[in-house]
């Protein structure tokens, strides 16, 4: 029964893993490929672990393996968030089918801090559908 | 073969795959960060092999070399992306 729990927690974990890095391989720009892979693999090594924690029974790997889980929880999403913000910064090309970069305008280019935008911005509709019909331009940080 | 010998194999052989994909995107990657995120996920997929390692070969030796690696990517994801940033500053 124990084995049995444990193979499908770490059947479902390393699945989800796949799952993170075909998104990885396959996703089109890279904002897309670090929403794959922050939830995804987050959640597979989380399974993974749970099933280890299960297969040995023992408080000592139970307690290494929450360790890795908690810390992995709380240093995801700040590392996902740290890469974006440098590569927003570093302007990464956004996919050609992108619609919206509301961050666009808003950032000061010195001291890389939010400021308002200088000119009024557009709305959400109105931006939506401009580039609905002529390929989206970067630029403005 | 029990069940439980049985689900390690077809861990290993499922996060091999994976890990293969990432470092297809590691050297491919277009740009450095890119290949930041692709060197990220390889280290927790390295941690992921660690523990279905344990359970393969009844060692529990190799858990704390997990909780290390989770540590250090951190470390070095945020320290790539410090000096990237740096760099684009004026």
């Amino acid at each position: 029964m124990k084995d049995v729990v444990t193979g499908i927690f770490l059947l479902a974990g390393s699945l989800f893993i796949l799952l993170s890095a075909i998104g990885v391989l396959r996703m089109p720009d890279l904002f897309t490929r670090m929403s794959a892979t922050t939830k995804a693999s987050t959640l597979g090594i989380g399974l993974v672990l749970i099933g280890t924690a299960i297969h040995w029974m023992d408080l000592g790997i139970a307690s290494r393996a929450i360790a890795i889980i908690l810390f992995l929880f709380l240093t995801a999403p700040v590392a996902a968030h740290i890469i974006g913000r440098a590569a927003y910064f570093d302007r990464v090309p956004l996919w050609e089918k992108t619609h919206i970069d509301e961050l666009k305008g808003r950032y000061d280019e010195k001291s890389h801090t939010l400021t308002a935008p200088k000119s009024p911005v557009p709305s959400r509709k109105k931006a939506f559908k401009k580039s609905a019909t002529e390929a989206p331009e970067r630029g403005g940080i | 073969m029990n069940f439980i010998a049985w689900t390690t194999s077809l861990s290993v052989a499922i996060i091999g795959l994976s890990i293969l994909f990432i470092f297809m995107r590691l050297v491919k990657g277009p740009t450095i960060e890119d290949r930041i995120v692709a060197l990220d996920l390889l280290a927790a997929n390295a941690i992921a092999f660690i523990a279905v390692y344990s359970i393969q070969n009844d060692t529990t030796t190799f858990l704390d070399v997990g909780v290390i690696l989770a540590l250090l990517a951190f470390l070095g994801t945020v320290a790539f992306a410090f000096y990237l940033e740096r760099r684009t500053k004026k």
